[in-house]
This record gives structure tokens, C-alpha cells and sequence, in this order.
């Protein structure tokens, strides 16, 4: 197949997507709400606004990030397939491969939207400079890898009856990689020990790029009905 | 063939009736218990003494062929996912969940044997050691195999979800120890597999590799036998699927 009528079918799936969130407006502000909330409750918990609240601060950060993606890709994914709807999907002539992309792409603009409403009600509250380049660089690697991961497995989980529960039971373990770079990245950076950061970036970066081409190749196994 | 007396079926083709290979089960049996209890006379009566860890050391025979044919489970389910894919064969799944199962009990052998290693040795149940935090996980993925597939009931669906979940698993076990590895290091340094060769004693050398060949034959009895059964149950289901 062509690229440009692949980047047709991506743009119709990623528009398709967006029109329906933006109809509906629950997903994101339900995952922003909840990462806000998380946060909160990790400040009672930990006290990230003392000394070390780089350290605990970025974990925080972090647990929530992933808590919120965890809410949004499940929903997504179970919402697609009311009505029949994946159906039409997957009835459309559309490659899975670029089928995987569209829904990647749709799932980083929402959870984009979440980390950035995220990151400055982090760097507002707690006062820890998140909100620098290689925070928000960090911040978007590891958002990547959890969105590939979770586009992968959201549509086996969506088909069965547990669906909250498969979900992180099948992404927790697999997504360590992404939350121990994340976390020991942004701790780094954020303790002004960038060159440190640098192979903890990098193995995010390899990680992205690794699952991109195996989720690229097995997707239309995990979505298919 | 089956036969019915009043809807009741009578006899189960058995797979076990293939003429050519009747022996291969009793033959891997018989060699597993024979190089176990070799194994057993080498670890005990053979096998010297460490002289830093004392007894406690013996564990080790038992902890790395567990730990090596965890991992060997894995790499096995991740062939048999990939193949599946390719071919549609059930054969290939059913090698997928005899290689999950015993990948699970070895995995959870490799943390019970290093748990109670580690008590005398490093004084602690339980340490964030680089290698034993990747083992943990590795327990958890083959979990998540396990609630995947249980909570499916499509079964070729089942099959297909967890032909992906085994490549995904597989492909991030390396990143997963990396990541984990540079996070922590506390296990001792590879003892064997070491450019300048292993660093133990001939005889406890030997004790490891003829150990590691009992448990590997044992792993293969194990693995013929569950996809044996795992190919009855197949039947049974497609039999009672017919009469339905």
C-alpha cells in the first residue's frame, strides 16, 4: 500500500478518535481529574513538598502518569467496542499495522493533553521545575512506551469480563522498563545530574523503538475479533 | 474411534496410540530419575564444600537449572507464539501452554530456592538484587499469561491473545533485566558463563552440569507429558463440542 493512503487511513481512524472524545469529553478530563487526585493523595502520603521532593516527586509524578493512562487506554478501548463499533473498524480496508499507529497516535494526544495539564499543576503545587526540556522530553518518552504497550494490550483485555483487572495485571509487569527509566531519569535531571539521565533516556528511547516495530507486526493479532 | 452407548462416549482416542513414538515419554522418565539421583549422590556426597558459604552453597545446584529452564520456558513459549501466528496450528499453542506452565513452576522454584538461599547467606529473605527482581517479574508475566488465557473463552481467540502477550513478554525480558540491572546489583557475579571460564572447582563444575542435564531431560518428560494431556483435553473439548 501507499504511504500517502496510509496517512489518509491513520488521519480518518486518529480524527474519528478525536471527534468522539471531544463529543463525549469524558476520557480526558476523567484521566486528568484522577491524575490530579493521585498526586494529592501521593502529597498526604509522602509530603512532596519537604526536601526531597525531587526524589519523591518525581515517582509521584510518575505513579500517576501511569494510573491515568491505565484508566484511559482501558476506557478507550472497551468504549470502541460498544454498538459494534470495531467492528466497522476492522471491516474498513485499513492495514493493521497502520491501523496500530492510528490508535497510538490518538492515545498520545490524549495522554499528551493529560501530561501537560499534569505537568504544570505539578510544577505549580510542588514547586519542582518540571516544566524544563529535558523533563518534558523524559515525560513524552516514557508516555510513548506506555502507550505502546497499553494500544497492545487494551484490545485483548476490552474482549473479556475483567477488563479493569486484566489490563494492569498484563501491564504493570511488562511496562517496569518504562517506569524505572522514567522515574530514575526525571530524578536525575531533576537532581542536576543530566549526564547520568542520558542512558536511562536512551533505554527508553530503545524501548519505544522496539515495541513501535513489534506492535507494528502483531497488532492485527491482538485486534482482531 | 469413539464409540457411543447411549450418548455416552466410550473410548477416547488416545494420542498416546501413535505406534512410532510410544517410547519417548517412558524412555525421558526413566533418564530423568536415573540423572536425578545421580545428581542428588554428586550435590551431597560429591561436590565440594564452599569454603565461604559452607553448606548453604548447594542450594545452587538446584537454583540455576531452575532459573535457566524458567527462562528456557519462556523463549520456548515465545517460538510456539510466533509459530501459532504464523501457522494457525494448535499443536504450536499446546507447546505454548505446557511450556507456560512448567516456566511457572521453575520460575517459582528459582525465588522459593534463592529466597532460602540468600537467608543464611545474605541474612535477608528478600533483597531488590537485580537478578532476583527480574525473576519476580518474569513470575508476574507468566501470571498475567495465565489470567489472560483464563479469562478468554473463545479458544482460538484465547490462542491468538496469548501468542501476542507471549512475543511481548519475551521481547521486554531482556529490557526488563537491563533496566533492573542498572537500577540494582547485588546477586553474585556470574560464576559460570564468563569469558575467562567458570570459576569453580572441576568437581563442582561437573555436579552443576550433570544437575543441569537431570533437570533439563526432567523438563522434557514434563513438556511431553503436559502437551500429551493438554492434546487429550483438546480432543475431549472438540468431541464433546461434536455432540453438542
Amino acid at each position: 500500500m501507499s504511504v500517502p493512503s496510509a496517512v489518509r487511513q491513520l488521519a480518518a481512524v486518529v480524527r474519528k478518535d478525536v471527534v468522539l472524545e471531544w463529543r463525549g469529553r469524558e476520557l480526558v478530563s476523567g484521566m486528568v481529574l484522577f491524575a490530579v487526585l493521585a498526586l494529592l493523595t501521593f502529597n498526604f502520603a509522602f509530603d512532596l513538598t519537604g526536601v526531597n521532593r525531587a526524589v519523591a516527586g518525581a515517582g509521584a509524578l510518575w505513579v500517576a502518569l501511569i494510573f491515568a493512562s491505565l484508566l484511559g487506554l482501558g476506557r478507550s478501548a472497551s468504549v470502541e467496542r460498544m454498538h459494534g463499533a470495531w467492528e466497522g473498524v476492522l471491516l474498513s480496508p485499513i492495514d493493521r499495522g497502520t491501523l496500530f499507529l492510528a490508535k497510538l497516535v490518538s492515545s498520545l494526544l490524549f495522554l499528551g493533553l493529560v501530561d501537560a495539564v499534569v505537568l504544570v499543576l505539578f510544577a505549580g503545587l510542588f514547586g519542582v521545575p518540571v516544566l524544563r526540556l529535558p523533563v518534558i522530553g523524559i515525560v513524552a518518552l516514557g508516555t510513548i512506551g506506555l502507550a505502546l504497550l497499553g494500544t497492545l494490550l487494551s484490545p485483548m483485555a476490552a474482549t473479556t469480563r475483567a477488563r479493569e483487572v486484566l489490563l494492569p495485571v498484563m501491564l504493570f509487569p511488562l511496562a517496569v522498563p518504562v517506569v524505572i527509566a522514567a522515574v530514575r531519569a526525571t530524578v536525575l535531571v531533576l537532581t542536576e545530574q543530566p549526564r547520568d539521565a542520558w542512558a536511562w533516556i536512551q533505554l527508553l528511547a530503545g524501548f519505544d523503538l522496539l515495541f513501535l516495530g513489534v506492535g507494528y507486526l502483531i497488532f492485527g493479532a491482538a485486534a482482531e475479533d | 474411534m469413539p464409540e457411543k452407548e447411549g450418548g455416552v462416549v466410550m473410548q477416547l482416542p488416545l494420542a498416546r496410540s501413535r505406534r512410532g513414538t510410544w517410547w519417548v515419554t517412558p524412555l525421558l522418565g526413566w533418564l530423568g530419575v536415573g540423572l536425578v539421583a545421580l545428581s542428588l549422590i554428586l550435590i551431597f556426597l560429591y561436590a565440594p564444600t564452599d569454603s565461604v558459604q559452607g553448606q548453604p552453597q548447594r542450594i545452587f545446584y538446584l537454583h540455576l537449572p531452575a532459573a535457566w529452564l524458567a527462562y528456557f520456558s519462556f523463549f520456548l513459549i515465545f517460538v510456539s507464539s510466533i509459530a501459532y501466528l504464523l501457522t494457525h496450528r494448535t499443536g504450536w499453542d499446546r507447546l505454548a501452554r505446557a511450556s507456560a506452565e512448567l516456566g511457572f513452576v521453575f520460575t517459582t522454584l528459582v525465588l522459593l530456592t534463592g529466597s532460602i538461599w540468600g537467608r543464611p547467606i545474605w541474612g535477608t529473605w528478600w533483597t531488590w538484587d537485580a537478578r532476583l527482581t527480574t525473576t519476580l517479574i518474569l513470575w508476574f508475566i507468566y501470571l498475567a499469561y495465565f489470567a489472560l488465557r483464563s479469562y478468554v473463552s473463545d479458544p482460538e481467540r484465547k490462542a491468538r491473545y496469548a501468542a501476542v502477550l507471549g512475543i511481548i513478554g519475551f521481547v521486554d525480558v531482556p529490557i526488563i533485566h537491563m533496566s533492573v540491572l542498572w537500577w540494582r546489583t547485588l546477586h553474585p557475579q556470574p560464576v559460570v558463563v564468563r569469558s575467562g571460564g567458570p570459576a569453580m572447582p572441576p568437581a563442582m563444575l561437573l555436579t552443576m552440569l550433570v544437575t543441569l542435564l537431570a533437570f533439563f531431560v526432567l523438563y522434557l518428560f514434563l513438556l511431553v507429558e503436559k502437551y500429551e494431556l493438554e492434546r487429550m483435553k483438546d480432543t475431549l473439548v472438540d468431541l464433546r463440542d461434536q455432540e453438542l
